[in-house]
């Protein structure tokens, strides 16, 4: 979904941050995306390239880190780990799941010169 | 993904405004192009760190100029930015703005419409209508007597926080009006940008499958009310109503769920009592944000320097953002026509 506009995101914020932090290229990029996040890792790698030409990150390298989906499961009160938002409890089998990690996506680092 | 509907947003409009909002810049229009050094650097990718080409084309020895910068930004925090903004705006005046999303064909604009006429004049509504072509959605809308605009979204797929922005700008909201927000038709990308809402309408149709909570999860995990629509064509479809109810709470344990029907007003009154319990609260939080902002002036005006003892909560750790500018410093280009 959408990841056309997240990469483009991505090209706004390291020219705000080239112009802030002072550098002039941006050599690699981790993001780190959530599980359930909403967005294809796979499809951000495959916009990334065509969204960076003419910016400060022109040809930078991605890297992504997969980051898990966790939620609290109120019925067993205790964190579970879940791969999509229709997951059951792993252990108890219940949809009573408030999700608490995974679904936000972050620039992690750059590495600039 | 959106490399089919081309979510690189090509230019969004704002109705009869002659002004093209290239916002995410477009490189092919020549503007801002940072290679104007004259170096061209994608030539050293494959991983290698060329520490010798500097900023301006100074060789420095010894000096590796390769850093690593912690970010730890958020993807969408421009967007949420703008959808601060615009929250602000609407509970500055107690407006109650919902955002309406569904997927093209659940009859979203039918029940616009249906539900306009009902509120009639009881209390000021207004309308930004989304879609990626023609008016046609703002012409329905209007010819109820309700104020609306048109966002064309161009090649996007989604309404974001900044072109709402731009149609606030352009539409005369009145205080303590319900402003409804209908997004383009898509259960998949406007789910992941906040516009400043209060509340997130999902409408799914009973013609549609009853699976589709599960299918677009992240939609229906962030929307706060279901409206299952066309329910007077419950006898000749296969909708399973417990089954879609059960999908959607499956991804979303605490989402509500209203059963209506546009056409045949069945379940709606339920709908106008939803939305009659909203405008309360925006007016109920307009009224505590206005106490605590009257708390803060006594504060400032009887006891500068706090710690005055007098028994009441001056709260002072509240950001609240009325600055309602709009912010133009992202660097895009309104062509005025």
């Amino acid at each position: 979904m959408h990841e056309m506009a997240i990469c483009e995101s991505i090209r706004d914020i390291l020219e705000e941050q080239a112009a802030t932090q002072r550098f002039t290229r941006v050599e690699r990029v981790k993001l780190a995306i959530g599980a359930l996040s909403g967005v294809e890792a796979e499809a951000i790698r495959f916009g990334f390239d065509v969204a960076m030409a003419g910016s400060v990150a022109d040809g930078a390298r991605l890297e992504i880190e997969d980051v898990p989906g966790t939620a609290w499961c109120l019925p067993c009160a205790v964190s579970v780990t879940i791969a999509a938002r229709y997951d059951a409890c792993p252990k108890c089998g219940s949809h009573q799941l408030q999700v608490t990690g995974g679904s936000d996506m972050t620039i992690r680092e750059v590495e600039v010169v | 993904m959106c490399t089919v509907c081309g979510c690189s947003d090509g230019g969004a409009k704002v109705e009869g405004h002659g002004h093209h909002h290239h916002h995410y810049h477009d490189h092919d229009h020549g503007h801002g192009h940072h290679h104007d050094h004259g170096h061209h650097h994608h030539g050293d990718g494959d991983g290698a760190l060329d520490y010798g080409a500097g900023a301006a084309g100074v060789h420095v020895a010894g000096v590796s100029q390769a850093r690593l910068i912690q970010l730890e930004t958020d993807i969408l925090a421009k967007n949420a930015r703008y959808a601060e903004a615009n929250r602000a705006r609407f509970a500055a005046d107690a407006i109650l703005a919902l955002n309406l999303v569904s997927s093209p064909g659940s009859g979203k604009t039918t029940l616009l419409c249906a539900t306009l006429n009902m509120i009639g004049d009881q209390y000021p509504v207004a309308v930004i209508e989304g879609d990626q072509q023609t008016s046609a959605d703002a012409d329905r809308i209007r010819a109820t007597g309700a104020p609306a605009i048109q966002i064309n979204t161009g090649k996007g797929c989604h309404l974001d926080g900044h072109m709402v922005g731009h149609a606030l700008d352009h539409l005369t909201l009145a205080p303590e009006s319900v402003l409804f927000i209908e997004n383009v038709g898509n259960l998949v990308c406007p789910a992941a940008f906040d516009l400043g809402e209060a509340a997130r309408v999902a409408i799914l149709s009973v013609t549609e499958g009853e699976d589709k909570p599960l299918k677009y999860p992240d939609m229906f995990a962030s929307a706060d009310l279901v409206l299952i629509n066309k329910i007077d064509l419950l006898p000749y479809v296969d909708f399973d109503v417990d089954a879609a109810i059960a999908n959607a709470r499956r991804v979303n344990p605490r989402v509500r769920v209203l059963r209506v029907s546009a056409r045949s007003g069945e379940g709606m009154e339920g709908w106008m009592k939803w939305l009659r319990a909203g405008r309360n609260m925006a007016q109920a939080m307009r009224e505590a944000a206005q106490e605590e902002q009257a708390s803060r002036d006594h504060a400032a005006n009887y006891h500068p320097g706090g710690g005055c003892g007098c028994g009441h909560d001056h709260g002072h750790d509240h950001a609240h953002h009325h600055d309602q500018g709009h912010h133009h410093d992202h660097g895009h280009h309104h062509h005025h026509d």
